[in-house]
């Protein structure tokens, strides 16, 4: 009892108190902490920053137009809560019918809102016209939607055409038999190799583009409306056939991004995810020079197979 | 002969038609009419209600472990439908039906056989969309949207369920017309357009928006009738035709039907909040030029449906600055009705709980509504669990809450007798904390990256489903108690309700006894003063 309290060991209550409200205050900014940008997390309740430039103006924008929400939230709910409370016939509150009409405050809740929403509509309106500006892109990319898997087109890299590199992506073949009950098989069990639990999220094979590149992607479709959705791009767009919808994106890490059809195109669209796989562009380069001459390699073997065939084939 | 005719007459109106088939098969009294549609909306709640539960159950865990994903396209679309155009709907038109004869002193609808008609076009509507579940194939699985090329992939359910949103539109313009010419026509001397209660009013405004938009639907869905079976290429790309023409008209259509649904609802909490503020609805006028205003903009904002369809800047930037200017007069509202709380004198029977809570909620979703509205902020909600959630904080929070509201405000009327409060406040508390557990985390789930509209889903996305299952199927319970409270106030509730039911109550719906006779208002009342809300003040 009559030992000295060390207060380093023993702080008093109101530090404690400033602690707690400090560690609850930081879990409002860990919240970002918790999206992951390659894929979503269990619990996750916010937006994921994503991985470039762009993507971090769109989470800037949405945190701006919550906070927007929050603070005129507390006004309107606690001019609200505290009627609620105050002008009850219980507490014998008397009703004032005099209090039916005020032009002033008509016309200051009908012009408070307006100068908010021109606040919000000028970022919004900036990164839109930034956001739809394809012009000075380095790679370029077509993406086909197709019931129900996607298909990659590698149209240009740095002001080069690329001839017949593309890839079909569909739903990995892990996923495909636990999203038809094959016995043994849970949704819980399917991992990939960094143990990413990416079950519906994996494919057969990514689509692979360099880091640090402003990639220019040319969405259409071949029968239905699909939705291309990568959240870490900061966008989506729609397939849509007989369209080419033109979205740029960037990534400034190399990982794994997921992402998944957002619009309904039948009975599996659930099933069709988008996997990009960014790695280093020196990495790509070479990732490309190999598909680019493993491609050649193909053209020529396919030709010299037309020429036997039409050498041995009678004529007629 | 003048003198025979009148006695006739008299001796009619006190009747009630004897026999099921003449009451109500033959019905062309407006409470009867309404009693119907509000009966047909409450089986086709349940109906949508049990689509949602399978929905909710299959999404209880990642996996498939109840139904096939066509399937459940198939449940999405359909409760979609149903609960648009066979519950909330229908439910709003049972509340004009009964109540705006009422409200403005009218001794029934102006057109009441053709009332009786657009009534009785509806089940048979909705037997037919609902019987393509069990035919060859499935019922259409596109969704509610019905976006080609998708939906001309259906089978021959497609040329059903067009037939059945065909008869749907007849009914609604059948419907608005009688409400419109029953408001313009009817109206007792004294009851000026603009001390009609707001119920009326905005009830007024929608009439006009759905005679607007239903032909325009009617026209959409016309087009992918012929492009399936008539070899027309309205919507086929390599036709030389244009799926987003198909988008931009449906939506020309769907977004003024977003306001069809919550306007009247708007208008029930207009009623009810006064009468249990015990002082009469601030800014009346400002109120109605605010529905007037949000049913103006509705029709040049349909392309924030189609933010990510790549239209150009211009366009997005345009639809982005109108739909912003959509939350001035939804603020304008939710302010005149906090504004009418201050400084009442307010007690908190069911109703008002309902209305209180759809003022909160409502507002949640104007909030989400304002995010959706910024282009780069919905690239990443657009058809994501957060326009789930956004949807259904307006829809059932707001349009539902709404109608429950109307619904516990004028049963007694209705009925002659008191609802159970007890109960009425049990459903009240029940369905409040379910239907935020059940759709509040799907703002979160949206977030997260989980696209709408799917069966199976990452184990990430697993907890949060979980919990907004367990809300929706405490939600779903809860409505019985609904069902259980109207069956006990019809059927055996004892206690007399007063002519006018609630203390701070004005109007002409409470000059009437209670129930309510058969006939009302078969000669004009003569208005006194105090006797409409809002005849006296200078607004």
């Amino acid at each position: 009892m009559t030992q000295p309290v060390l207060p380093t060991a023993q702080p008093s209550v109101s530090r404690r108190v400033v602690r707690a409200l400090l560690a609850m205050a930081s879990v409002l900014p860990a919240f970002p902490a918790l999206a992951n940008p390659q894929h979503p997390s269990a619990w996750q309740i916010n937006l994921t920053r994503g991985d470039s430039g762009l993507s971090h103006d769109v989470w800037d924008l949405h945190m701006a137009v919550f906070w927007v929400c929050v603070c005129i939230g507390i006004v309107v709910y606690g001019v609200l809560v505290y009627s609620l409370f105050k002008f009850r016939k219980s507490k014998g509150a008397k009703p004032d019918t005099g209090f039916t009409h005020h032009t002033l405050l008509e016309v200051v809740w009908t012009t408070i809102p307006v100068l908010i929403l021109i606040g919000l509509a000028y970022p919004a309106s900036r990164l839109l016209v930034y956001e739809n500006n394809t012009a000075g892109s380095q790679l370029t990319v077509k993406v086909t939607g197709v019931q129900w898997l996607w298909r990659y087109d590698y149209v240009d890299y740095l002001g080069q055409p690329i001839r017949h590199v593309g890839l079909i992506s569909k739903l990995a073949e892990d996923s495909n038999e636990a999203r038809q009950g094959v016995p043994g098989i849970s949704p819980w069990n399917i991992k990939s190799k960094s143990g990413v639990r990416d079950y519906l999220l994996n494919v057969t094979e990514p689509l692979v583009v360099p880091t640090h590149t402003k990639i220019q992607f040319l969405i259409t479709s071949v029968d239905v409306i699909h939705g291309f959705w990568v959240p870490a791009l900061g966008w989506q767009a729609d397939a849509i056939p007989g369209q080419i919808h033109d979205a740029w994106g960037e990534f400034d890490n190399p990982g794994t991004y997921r992402g998944q059809c957002a619009q309904l195109c039948g009975q599996d669209h659930a099933y069709m995810p988008i996997v990009i796989k960014a790695v280093p562009r020196s990495e790509f380069q070479q990732w490309l020079a190999d598909r680019e001459s493993k491609a050649h390699m193909d053209v020529i073997s396919r030709t010299a197979q037309v020429v036997r065939a039409s050498e041995t084939q009678p004529q007629g | 002969m003048s003198t025979h005719a009148a006695t006739h007459d008299d001796a009619q109106h006190d009747d009630v038609p004897k026999g099921f088939v003449h009451r109500w098969l033959f019905a062309t009294n407006h409470k009867d009419i309404g009693t119907m549609y509000l009966v047909l909306a409450l089986v086709m709640f349940f109906v949508g209600g049990t689509m949602a539960m399978v929905i909710r159950a299959e999404l209880f865990e990642p996996g498939l472990q109840l139904v096939q994903p066509y399937f459940f396209n198939e449940l999405t679309t359909l409760h979609g439908l149903v609960m648009i155009f066979g519950a909330i709907m229908p439910a709003l038109v049972g509340l004009a039906n009964w109540q705006i004869p009422l409200m403005i002193g009218a001794p029934d609808m102006a057109l009441p056989r053709m009332n009786n008609l657009s009534f009785w076009i509806m089940p048979f509507a909705f037997l037919l969309m609902l019987s393509t579940l069990f035919m060859p194939g499935g019922a259409i699985a596109g969704g509610w949207v019905m976006y080609p090329p998708l939906i001309l992939q259906t089978g021959e359910s497609l040329a059903f369920t067009i037939f059945a949103i065909h008869l749907m539109g007849i009914s609604s313009i059948m419907g608005s017309i009688n409400i419109i010419a029953t408001i313009l026509n009817l109206r007792a001397p004294g009851v000026d357009l603009l001390k009609m209660p707001l119920f009326v009013w905005t009830w007024l405004i929608t009439a006009f928006l759905l005679i607007a938009i239903m032909p325009v639907l009617a026209g959409a869905v016309t087009m992918l009738l012929t492009d399936k079976y008539f070899g027309t290429n309205f919507f086929n790309a390599a036709g030389g035709g244009d799926v987003l023409l198909y988008e931009h008209v449906f939506w020309f259509f769907g977004h003024p039907e977003v306001y069809v649904m919550i306007l009247p609802a708007f208008g029930v909490i207009s009623e009810v909040i006064p009468t249990f503020a015990r002082k009469p609805l601030f800014g009346y006028k400002p109120m109605v030029y605010a529905t007037a205003s949000i049913a103006f903009l509705s029709f040049i904002v349909w392309a924030h449906h189609m933010f990510t369809v790549g239209l150009p800047v211009g366009a997005q930037l345009f639809f982005m600055y109108a739909t912003m200017l959509i939350a001035v007069p939804t603020g304008v509202k939710v302010f005149n009705w906090v504004a009418t709380m201050w400084k009442g004198s307010m007690t908190f029977e069911t109703p008002m709980l309902f209305a209180v809570a759809f003022v909160i909620l409502f507002t949640i979703g104007g909030f989400s509504g304002l995010m959706l509205g910024l282009v780069p902020a919905d690239y990443q909600y657009h058809n994501s669990y957060f326009v789930v959630a956004h949807f259904h904080y307006v829809l059932v929070t707001g349009a539902a809450f709404g109608i429950m509201t109307g619904v516990y405000y004028w049963l007694p009327k209705w009925s002659g007798h008191m609802y159970s409060e007890r109960w009425g406040k049990i459903h009240f508390w029940l369905s409040v904390i379910s239907v935020n557990v059940l759709f509040f985390p799907q703002h979160f789930l949206g977030l997260a990256g989980m696209p709408r509209r799917i069966p199976d889903y990452n184990v990430a996305f697993a907890d949060w489903n979980m919990v907004s299952s367990i809300g929706g199927f405490v939600f779903g319970a809860t409505q019985l108690i609904f069902v259980g409270n109207i069956i006990y106030t019809v059927y055996f509730a004892k206690n007399q309700a007063p002519a006018r039911v609630w203390e701070g109550a004005h109007g002409l719906e409470w000059e009437v006894p209670s129930p309510a006779p058969h006939h009302t208002f078969s000669t004009p009342p003569e208005i006194k003063p105090g006797m409409l809300a809002h005849g006296d003040i200078a607004h």
